[in-house]
């Protein structure tokens, strides 16, 4: 089976109670608007009020909520449940993926606590060591100090040194050479030799370069860890709203809930207003509207009645109907396209980053140096022990340990600016891609637009009028009647529910109190046989004309502006819309965008992006739908809205938040920045070099001078990094492509 | 000489910070570094100091 199906499957199940001591259940609820410390307290009181709960803990950080609860009594979807009367939007956190990354960041901290220690000791001794050479600390002392130190040193860094051997180890394994190559050669030659010198009583005492190399990497190491820990909830929370179970209708007609996953073929299926379809298959009772957005990329409903086929991922809107599954799980039109995701992927290649492509080059000019300086000294007959020290002194100077800071500092600053721009960046390799793009492909619904209709007349109509057909539309899930709502509530009209409304999928709503009568739909509905406007919705009171009312998909209120920007910079900007050709027209018109293909499918987008690919072009598809996942999966670069269908979300490199499309042009500006500022720090670290390896090779380079090279290189990439977080950054012009045939 | 007493105190002290450290990395003292701040000012319903009456 493919893999990454088979981790969307398993992403399906929620998280099966834990088999506790007895009933005790353990459930992870993710709990979206949890936004201040009176929500915390708020989320906690309220799922302590419900019964069965005995404790629960709330992650202001991670927005997400740790409950133990007697199974016997309540389960997550309970609670899940408790939480969304108490007015926050909850779900049950399926199979979390980040426990493993959480206790690596811990244990990476543990062991910089135990170097930062280490560090601090034996500084300590070895400042009073070199300040003793310059005056009269007699041999005994220095020889005492030299032990203390090795007594400190030897453990802690077999201990907080060991992601970095293991990291070398593996690639020695495989026959590669990385960044933690000549870090743990450094670490352990200097180690070793300090020892040998301690004993023999001698003067070149290192252990203080050792650990403090060891310090400062795992901070490196850490800060890197704590920042994709931190991407990886944050996506995963996104992830978490899902249907992760069904309404099955059984033979005598007892109703059970099941998981999507243990559906099969022929069962019958209830699907609820506002529920998620959970298989394909044909509707056999009831009709209702059907929003079909995420597939198609079409923002209006569809109306389905019995015998229509629906498909999983939908969302049914209007009333409830009945389902019989012919496809679920892995044979759904969700799992193909996930299938076509997967393929696009495996055809866009490996990435080699920034890093470790430096480090290809770096890695084997240090091990050069080191072995030439050791010869040449021993041409010059110094003495094997003396060139030995020499050859390992060069080693510490050029230990990459400004080198293996540069680039995570900068990716740690760029990661939090745009966190904090509501850009969540999820792939290691996004920010790398991101900068290298030349062409941006839209994707039109959900992406250039909001993806749900917005009223645009109503201010045009008389406020009574429009209060009270927002109080009808209160009653429905579609989204003309969520739109009118919307925009009522904008206009400040206090609503209330009505009394009976009906809906009838594919017309309308009306209310009946008495002999009064109100209606809310299509022209037909409410009485108009050929309409004299071509409005969206009619809205009628008894005796009176009808009113019409006029939405559309609004697009994203600055995105001609970001369009207009990139080609400003010289981007070549493109539209794909799964949308009728006319309307992509339409969009594209609106924007300025030259470029536009209409009625696309899925593998008629990944064709146009290997068209581009072909051509020498490097794509950022930006697209929302899930018939646009295989398309951001096979680009260049990705980003997504967090409105985006779930399988989209897990394409996309980055995830973008809020109305507005400004944060694509941040996210590329800092990509930009990020890359330019990595090779300022890789040119910082190398100058140290170029100036300290000739002093190291020469035999010149006491312990002191290692130390205080090291730290300052490292002091000054780390700064230069963090200015990154407040810089101003304005979009750099497009890179020409190369071969345009 | 002073040292013979100056380097084990040091140490000790030393070690005593790293064992604290650890002791609140290991009960969960990092994982929420937002929500720690607002605890401190939430109003709590277990029983706390007693407040200063309100004049009335």
């Amino acid at each position: 089976m493919d893999q990454a199906l088979r981790e969307y499957a398993a992403r399906e199940l929620p998280a099966a109670p834990a088999p506790g001591a007895g009933n005790v259940g353990d459930v992870t609820l993710i709990v979206a608007n949890m936004r201040c410390g009176g929500c915390m307290a708020a989320v906690e009181k309220a799922l302590l009020a419900s019964p069965g709960v005995a404790s629960a803990r709330a992650n202001l950080a991670a927005k997400r909520v740790a409950v133990r609860f007697d199974a016997r009594r309540t389960d997550g979807e309970t609670l899940a449940t408790a939480l969304e009367r108490a007015g926050f939007h909850a779900a049950e956190a399926t199979q979390l993926g980040d426990k493993d990354a959480h206790a690596h960041s811990a244990d990476l901290l543990r062991r910089l606590a135990v170097a930062g220690f280490a560090a601090a000791n034996i500084m300590l001794l070895s400042v009073s060591v070199w300040a003793g050479l310059a005056s009269d600390m007699d041999a005994p002392v220095q020889s005492l100090f030299h032990w203390l130190s090795a007594l400190i040193a030897l453990p802690a860094i077999l201990y907080a040194a060991q992601p970095f051997f293991r990291s070398a180890r593996g690639a020695l394994a495989a026959g590669r050479l990385n960044m933690d190559v000549p870090i743990s050669l450094g670490i352990l030659l200097a180690t070793s030799m300090s020892l040998v010198q301690t004993m023999a009583g001698g003067e070149q005492v290192y252990f203080d370069a050792a650990i403090m190399l060891t310090f400062f990497l795992l901070i490196g190491r850490y800060l890197d860890e704590s920042v994709r820990v931190r991407a990886k909830g944050a996506a995963e929370n996104l992830l978490g709203f899902r249907a992760s179970t069904a309404t099955v209708i059984g033979e005598n007609g007892k109703l059970s809930r099941l998981r999507a996953r243990e559906l099969v073929p022929g069962m019958r299926v209830l699907v609820a207003a506002g529920e998620r379809i959970p298989v394909d298959g044909r509707v056999i009772a009831g009709a209702s509207d059907i929003d079909e957005s995420l597939i198609t990329g079409e923002s209006m409903p569809r109306l389905a009645g019995v015998g229509a086929s629906v498909h999983a991922g939908t969302v049914n809107t209007t009333t409830a109907i009945e389902v019989v599954a012919t496809a679920t799980d892995e044979g759904t039109l969700v799992a193909e396209i996930a299938r076509l995701m997967h393929a696009a992927e495996q055809a866009r290649g490996r990435y080699v980053r920034l890093a470790d492509r430096a480090a290809r080059l770096y890695a084997p000019a240090v091990h050069v140096l080191g072995a030439l300086t050791f010869i040449g000294w021993m041409v010059a007959g110094a003495g094997w022990e003396q060139s030995l020290t020499f050859a390992i002194s060069v080693l510490i100077i050029t230990c990459p340990c400004a080198l293996a800071l540069a680039v995570p500092a900068v990716q740690v600053a760029a990661s939090s600016r745009l966190f904090a721009a509501g850009v969540i960046v999820k792939a290691p390799d996004a920010l790398e891609r991101l900068a290298e793009v030349d062409t941006v492909v839209f994707d039109k619904t959900g992406t250039l637009t909001l993806g749900e209709p917005r009223q645009t007349d109503a201010e045009a109509i008389d406020a009574d009028v429009l209060r009270c057909a927002a109080c009808l539309a209160l009653n429905s899930r579609h989204p003309l009647s969520k739109a009118l709502v919307k925009a009522a509530q904008a206009r400040g009209l206090a609503l209330k529910r009505e009394g009976a409304v009906e809906e009838i999928a594919g017309s309308g709503l009306v209310a009946r109190t008495g002999e009064r009568e109100e209606r809310l739909g299509s022209a037909a509905w409410v009485g108009l046989s050929d309409a004299s406007e071509p409005a969206t919705l009619w809205y009628r009171r008894d005796g009176e004309p009808p009113v019409p009312l006029h939405f559309e998909d609004a697009l994203r209120a600055d995105a001609g502006a970001v369009v207009a920007e990139l080609g400003r910079a010289g981007y070549a900007v493109e539209l794909l819309s799964g949308d009728t050709p006319a309307a992509a027209k339409a969009a594209a018109t609106a924007m300025g965008i030259a470029t536009f293909h209409g009625g696309i499918r899925p593998d008629g987008k990944i064709a146009r992006l290997a068209a581009l690919k072909a051509q020498g072009h490097k794509v950022l598809m930006i697209g929302d739908g899930l018939n646009d996942a295989p398309a951001l999966a096979a680009g260049h670069a990705s980003l997504s809205p967090s409105s985006a269908a779930d399988i989209s979300q897990t394409a996309a490199g980055a995830i973008f938040q809020g109305d507005k499309l400004a944060p694509v042009v941040e996210a590329i500006a800092v990509a930009q920045a990020t890359r330019a500022m990595s090779l300022q720090n890789f040119a910082i670290a190398l100058a140290y070099n170029a100036l300290f390896v000739p002093l190291a090779m020469a035999g010149l380079v006491t312990p002191l001078i290692a130390a205080l090279a090291m730290s300052l290189s490292s002091v000054a990439v780390t700064a230069n990094a963090l200015r990154l977080r407040t810089k101003r950054l304005s979009l750099r012009p497009a890179a020409k492509v190369e071969s345009a045939p | 000489m002073a040292l013979v007493w100056l380097i084990p105190v040091a140490l000790f002290l030393g070690l005593l910070g790293l064992a604290a450290f650890l002791w609140a990395l290991r009960s969960g003292q990092f994982e929420d570094l937002e929500g720690a701040s607002w605890r401190a000012i939430a109003d709590s319903e277990r029983p706390g100091p007693p407040r200063a009456p309100k004049d009335p």
